[in-house]
This record gives C-alpha cells, sequence and structure tokens, in this order.
C-alpha cells in the first residue's frame, strides 16, 4: 500500500484540511473548549494573574532518543510557564507542515502531543495547520502558546536573586544537545543516550507547595547552564559562584564531550530547572527536588553573592576559579 | 577506571602544586605549543594555581589558526565553481579569508558541507559522482594519517572526483623556528600530547640538543598539565634539557610507526606558509608524484589577492610574542560572532580561548 503524504491541498482550508482536522486532530485532543471548532477558543476567566508565552519547535530530527517534535512542542511551553509559576492550563497547537510529510509519522507526533498534553493536564484548545511546497519548510515545524494560571503568593522572576540566595540544578546537564547531536550526526555511541525531555509542571508544583518563596526558576535551555546563570546574575545584578564537582552529567554526555571539545554546561537542556531560594530553605528544598523522578540527581551547586556583580565564577574541579561567561560564538545547530 | 575524573583530582593536584612550589625557584617561561592545552589551562584555571613567577604562553598550536590566508581565499574561489562541493571540518567555516568565509559562501547556496572524519569525503565523492568533491586537508601530524588513508581509498576505489587542498602542517619545524627567531623567550615547552602519539619523540631532539632547552610532551587532563610542568621546572632548576615524556599512557618514544607510513605513502616534507611564521622549510606535506592529480592546487581557478587586517594581531600572538589583550580589535571589534582573525574562530585559537575564559 503507498505511504499517505500530506498534499498542499491539506493546507487548503477545503474539504482535505477538514479531514486532517475530523481524523487526526480531534480524536486525540477533543475537549469543550476546543469542539465547537470556532474560530477563536473560549475561556472563563479565574481570578489572579495569567501567565502567557510561545516557543516554535524546528528540531531536526523530528525524532529522537526519548522523544519527538511534538512532545517537545508541548514540554517547552509548558516548562516556560511552570518557570514563572503558573499552573499551565490550555495550549494552542500550530503546524506548518511540508507538503509530502508521511501522514503516518503526523499521526505518531500528534499522539505523542496528545499523551504528553494529557500527562500535564492540559488541553489544546485551539490550532491550525499549514502546508507549503516542497523544499519551502523542513519536514514539520510546530509553533504551541500556552496559558496558565499563576500560583497566589507566588513571585518567580530572574530579578529576585538576593546575595546569600543557593542555586540548585535538579538534575544531569546535557542529555538533550547531546543526543540530538549524535543522532543527526549518526555518531555511533556506546551506552544510551536520550534526550531529557520532560514537562516539569509537576516538580515546580511540588518545590512551590512546600516553599512559595523561591525566588526564580529557569529552565536552562539553549545557551545551558552557563548562559541562564548569566542571565539572572544580570538581571538581578548580583554574582554568582559555582563548585564544579557538585554539576552533575552523565558519564555518557561527560565522554562525548571530551571527545568532541564541548562543554557540558552550555548545551541545552529540556528536563532540568535551576531554583534560586533564601539560605535555610535550600536543603529542605534540595530533598523535595530529589523525592521527584525528575529531580533525583538534583544538587546544590553554588550561591549568589553580594561581590563580582553581573559575573559567575566556576570554582574548577582542581580548585582553580574562572569566570563562567554566556554562550558566544557557536553555532546553534536546530536543536529545539 | 573512568578515565577522566581520575585526571581531575583536587588532592592529587594540591600535591602536585606544592611540589612544582618546592623547586621552582627562578621565573620561567613555558610555551603550551598546542590549542588543546590552552584551552584546558583557562578551562581548570591552571595560571591561577601556579607560582606567579611561572608564566604560561600559548604557541602556533591550532591549525585552523596557522592557515594562512591564501588558502583559506583558494578555498572561497573553488567554492564559487560549478559543481564543486566543499567538504571541510567544522571550525573552518568561520574563518575569515580577505573578503569573504566559507560561511558567508554557503549562505550564498555554495555546496560546502561539513564533516567529523576524513572518510566521509569518499562517501560524498561517491556520492555525486558528476561533481568534484575538495577535501580541505588542514591539520598536523595527529590529522595527517587519517587523510592519508582516505587518499589511498580513493585510489584503491577509483573515485577520481575526490581532490585535497593540502594545507597540513608539522610541528617540530615550526617551533624551530620559533627558537630560532630568538623573538619570544621560552625557557621550555609543554609538547603536543596527540601529534607526538604519531611522530614520538625523535623529531624534537633538537630542541634539547640544540637550542638546550627541556621539553615534555605532555597529555591535556589538569593533572597531565600540572605533572608535565612539575617535570619542566624540574629539568630547569637541574640545569638539564631532554625531552620527557608525560603522557606515558598514551605517546611512545617510536611514535605510531604505522601512522607514519601511511603518511609517507602519499606525501613528502615541503616548505608551507604559517600565518604569523611565514614559509617554512619542511614544515608540510607536499603530494608525492604519483598522487598529485588529487591536489586541488592543478585547478584552475582564478583567486583574489590575499589580505590581512592591518591591526590583527594573529601572527604574533600564534608565536607567543603577544597575548591577545594587547590587540586593539580583540573583544572590541574582533569576538566569536565577528571574528576579524582565526585565532577567535577556532575554540583552540587562543583569542577564542581568553575571549572565553578571562
Amino acid at each position: 500500500m503507498r505511504e499517505e503524504k500530506i498534499l498542499l491541498a491539506h493546507g487548503s482550508g477545503g474539504k482535505l484540511s477538514h479531514d486532517l482536522i475530523r481524523q487526526i486532530f480531534l480524536p486525540q485532543f477533543a475537549n469543550p473548549i476546543l469542539e465547537p471548532l470556532d474560530d477563536s477558543a473560549k475561556i472563563t476567566n479565574r481570578q489572579g494573574s495569567i501567565a502567557f508565552t510561545t516557543d516554535s519547535y524546528v528540531v531536526n530530527p523530528i525524532f529522537f532518543p526519548g522523544g519527538d517534535i511534538g512532545k517537545l512542542a508541548v514540554c517547552g511551553t509548558v516548562n516556560d510557564l511552570s518557570m514563572i509559576g503558573a499552573i499551565p492550563s490550555y495550549l494552542s497547537l500550530s503546524l506548518i507542515v511540508e507538503e509530502g510529510f508521511s501522514i503516518e509519522l503526523l499521526k505518531q507526533i500528534v499522539s505523542s502531543i496528545h499523551e504528553t498534553a494529557e500527562k500535564v493536564g492540559v488541553s489544546i484548545v485551539t490550532g491550525d495547520t499549514k502546508v507549503v511546497e516542497h523544499g519551502a519548510a523542513d519536514q514539520l515545524f510546530i509553533n504551541t502558546a500556552g496559558i496558565g494560571w499563576i500560583r497566589p503568593g507566588v513571585n518567580l522572576s530572574g530579578l529576585n536573586a538576593k546575595p546569600g540566595d543557593k542555586i540548585l540544578l535538579s538534575g544531569c546537564l546535557g542529555d538533550h544537545e547531546i543526543a540530538i547531536l549524535s543522532q543527526r550526526e549518526g555518531f555511533k555511541f556506546q551506552g544510551e543516550l536520550r534526550s531529557d525531555c520532560a514537562p516539569l509542571n509537576d516538580l515546580v508544583g511540588k518545590m512551590l507547595d512546600v516553599y512559595p518563596s523561591i525566588r526564580c526558576m529557569r529552565d536552562p535551555t539553549r545557551g545551558g547552564l552557563a548562559t541562564t546563570l548569566n542571565e539572572i546574575a544580570t538581571m538581578s545584578n548580583v554574582g554568582m559562584t559555582i563548585e564544579e564537582d557538585k554539576i552533575p552529567v552523565h558519564e555518557s554526555v561527560k565522554g562525548i564531550c571530551e571527545l568532541l571539545g564541548l562543554d557540558p554546561l552550555y548545551l541545552a537542556n529540556e528536563g532540568k530547572l535551576i531554583a534560586i531560594c533564601p539560605p535555610d530553605e535550600a536543603e529542605r528544598l534540595l530533598e523535595v527536588m530529589r523525592d521527584h523522578p525528575l529531580g533525583i540527581h538534583g544538587e546544590l551547586i553554588g550561591k549568589v553573592t553580594e561581590e563580582n556583580s553581573k559575573r559567575v565564577i566556576l570554582h574548577t574541579l582542581i580548585g582553580g576559579h574562572r569566570i563562567l561567561d554566556m554562550l558566544t560564538g557557536d553555532q546553534y545547530p536546530r536543536i529545539c | 577506571m573512568k578515565f577522566i575524573d581520575e585526571f581531575r583530582d583536587k588532592e592529587i593536584a594540591k600535591g602536585l602544586i606544592r611540589r612544582i612550589q618546592k623547586t621552582s625557584t627562578r621565573p620561567v617561561q613555558l610555551m603550551e605549543v598546542c590549542g588543546t592545552h590552552t584551552v584546558s589551562i583557562f578551562r581548570y584555571g591552571i595560571r591561577d594555581i601556579l607560582p606567579n613567577h611561572i608564566k604560561l604562553i600559548s604557541g602556533p598550536g591550532c591549525p585552523v589558526c596557522v592557515t594562512p590566508n591564501v588558502d583559506i581565499d583558494l578555498a572561497i574561489a573553488l567554492s564559487r565553481q560549478k559543481d564543486v562541493i566543499i567538504v571541510t571540518f567544522g571550525d573552518m567555516m568561520k574563518v575569515p579569508g580577505s573578503t569573504s568565509s566559507l560561511q558567508k559562501e554557503k549562505a550564498e547556496g555554495r555546496d560546502i558541507r561539513i564533516i567529523y572524519s576524513s572518510l566521509e569525503a569518499l562517501k560524498i565523492a561517491k556520492e555525486y559522482p558528476g561533481k568534484r568533491v575538495v577535501f580541505l586537508a588542514i591539520g598536523f601530524e595527529t590529522t595527517s594519517p587519517t587523510i592519508a588513508v582516505a587518499i589511498l581509498r580513493a585510489r584503491e576505489e577509483k573515485l577520481h572526483n575526490l581532490f585535497f587542498l593540502n594545507s597540513q602542517k608539522r610541528v617540530p619545524p615550526a617551533l624551530y623556528a620559533l627558537l630560532h627567531s630568538q623573538q619570544v623567550k621560552v625557557d621550555g615547552f609543554i609538547l603536543p600530547g596527540h601529534v607526538s602519539t604519531i611522530i614520538g619523540t625523535d623529531p624534537y631532539q633538537f630542541i634539547a640538543k640544540e637550542f638546550g632547552k627541556p621539553a615534555v610532551i605532555t597529555g591535556f587532563e589538569p593533572l597531565d598539565i600540572l605533572q608535565g610542568i612539575w617535570m619542566l621546572v624540574q629539568q630547569i632548576e637541574e640545569n638539564q634539557a631532554s625531552i620527557e615524556i608525560q603522557y606515558r599512557r598514551v605517546v611512545h618514544e617510536n611514535g605510531n610507526p604505522i601512522a607514519i607510513n601511511k603518511i609517507y605513502e602519499v606525501f613528502e616534507k615541503g616548505e608551507s606558509d604559517w600565518r604569523g611564521l611565514g614559509g617554512i622549510p619542511d614544515s608540510g606535506y607536499r603530494f608525492k608524484e604519483s598522487y598529485k592529480e588529487m591536489d586541488v592546487r592543478n585547478f584552475e581557478v582564478e583567486v583574489e589577492p590575499s589580505k590581512e587586517h592591518p591591526e590583527c594581531l594573529c601572527g604574533e600572538v600564534l608565536q607567543g610574542i603577544k597575548i591577545p589583550l594587547e590587540c586593539h580589535l580583540f573583544k572590541k571589534v574582533c569576538h566569536p560572532e565577528n571574528p576579524i582573525g582565526p585565532c577567535m574562530v577556532s575554540i583552540e585559537g587562543t583569542c577564542h580561548t581568553y575571549y572565553k575564559y578571562q
């Protein structure tokens, strides 16, 4: 049987577009807000502040160990909402599909989106599909936007770090970027390399339940831990010191970094978070983190300082120190 | 044994530092020849834990950095030719030529591909029999055997569309030129571990015998480097000069004869142009007569006249005469997003390392 492919007409707004929605999207995403299929989703307002964010996903390859572009498109936006203390509630889903893309693969991706959204507890309430000529896009690009309600009493921001605060990291660095890189370049490394792509909303919820006073949370995606810490140090006008020997990195990732001359501190993650909290909360927060499956390798990696404002200093493994700067100059392949 | 963590042990590092402090009495200037050493030294903060009177300076050991502009301009000119595919190691992409770079040419639509192994060039040549595939053969003795193998394999498989822009370099003649010019004071050399895996100790003997300087072939982990420095300091304090191996777990006195034989099946020694150092006798390889048909320098191609930015100090930096902080362009005009010279491009370039870690 010939494989079914996406045709330009699937994006025309006509019969094939409707078939695509009814046969592929609706069965997976059905919910009372989406089902009327009106031009916009109607959402009833609640009390409090809302968080609203958007992100586009162009990862290559679209399937990788530990995830696929669909899972990533849900996790990425859910994590952005979670990092400011919001409970993710609704997502929009827009696809730009290259003509000729396999309908079977599209189904797999849509099902992965459904599965991840279900796990998180977000509903896909509006969406769009466009098809472009062969060569005008690489297989499939996804955009998601998300809305969430910010937990009352929580104020997470990169502006909030204060001297004396502690810095926590939820797990091993670099898994996502190394998994993508080795998949794309066909490196055959021994051992399992999986992207850490995961929704962080539950871990964040557990942490905020215990300490709503956490100052700041960030997920170190592109640019990695080093870049994210620099952003926070600059925004909060503080310094930071980080202990290299406390930073968890899987042996396999470490090995590949050695081989390719990469630094795990600059690699992208899709299921890790950094939390900055007042010093007396750090130990208990670390316990809460480690009790969660996504935080078992959590570590207290450093502290916020008054000196060295807007700089991050790394105490190296052998007792030296160096400035940990933002990522510069390197090319980003399409990792997310 | 995990073969990484053991060589980054804090307590052993402290012990080595104590020994260096105890042994070393004179102010010395040591040159780490290899860019990988420079990166390691900065990455682990080795400069700050050494006694103040031991100074480390960086040498000409970054292959991308020492590639002269003319060769980059030639690669760019070739990429503009019809039915040519350029294949290259990734760090050549951003190196500025006289007016363009391979990265800019790629954005203009030229077919330029990044590979990770010399043998991938063969695969591409087989896949596109109607195109001329040009591999930018850049690198030191560590890379040369793999390039030679690719050439031998291409001959075996009767591939007639694979060509090489040969800009390979040999490390010892460059060190000879450096010592001979006396422009920079070097009391001892931290010699490159991986180059020496191929060539062994013999080609370095002139450093000790002719110039009376000690040298230690050193590995790349922080403990390797500290031990290498300690060995150098001991020789200096005892007025000794010999070529020692610290990196014993990898390097043998005789090097790797099989790899060396592969190189000389295809190439013979010849003069080569180095950025900053100029033409140095025997510091490169040229094709043997029987393999000349694969030399891209036979192509008829018009190359623009080469020019370098007049204020760029890469040439002096590569010789250890200047440090990047002395360059007017450093960090102001020249940064990794807008590199003026190659030392800011390569992750092993001295300017890039200073930019990232200093």
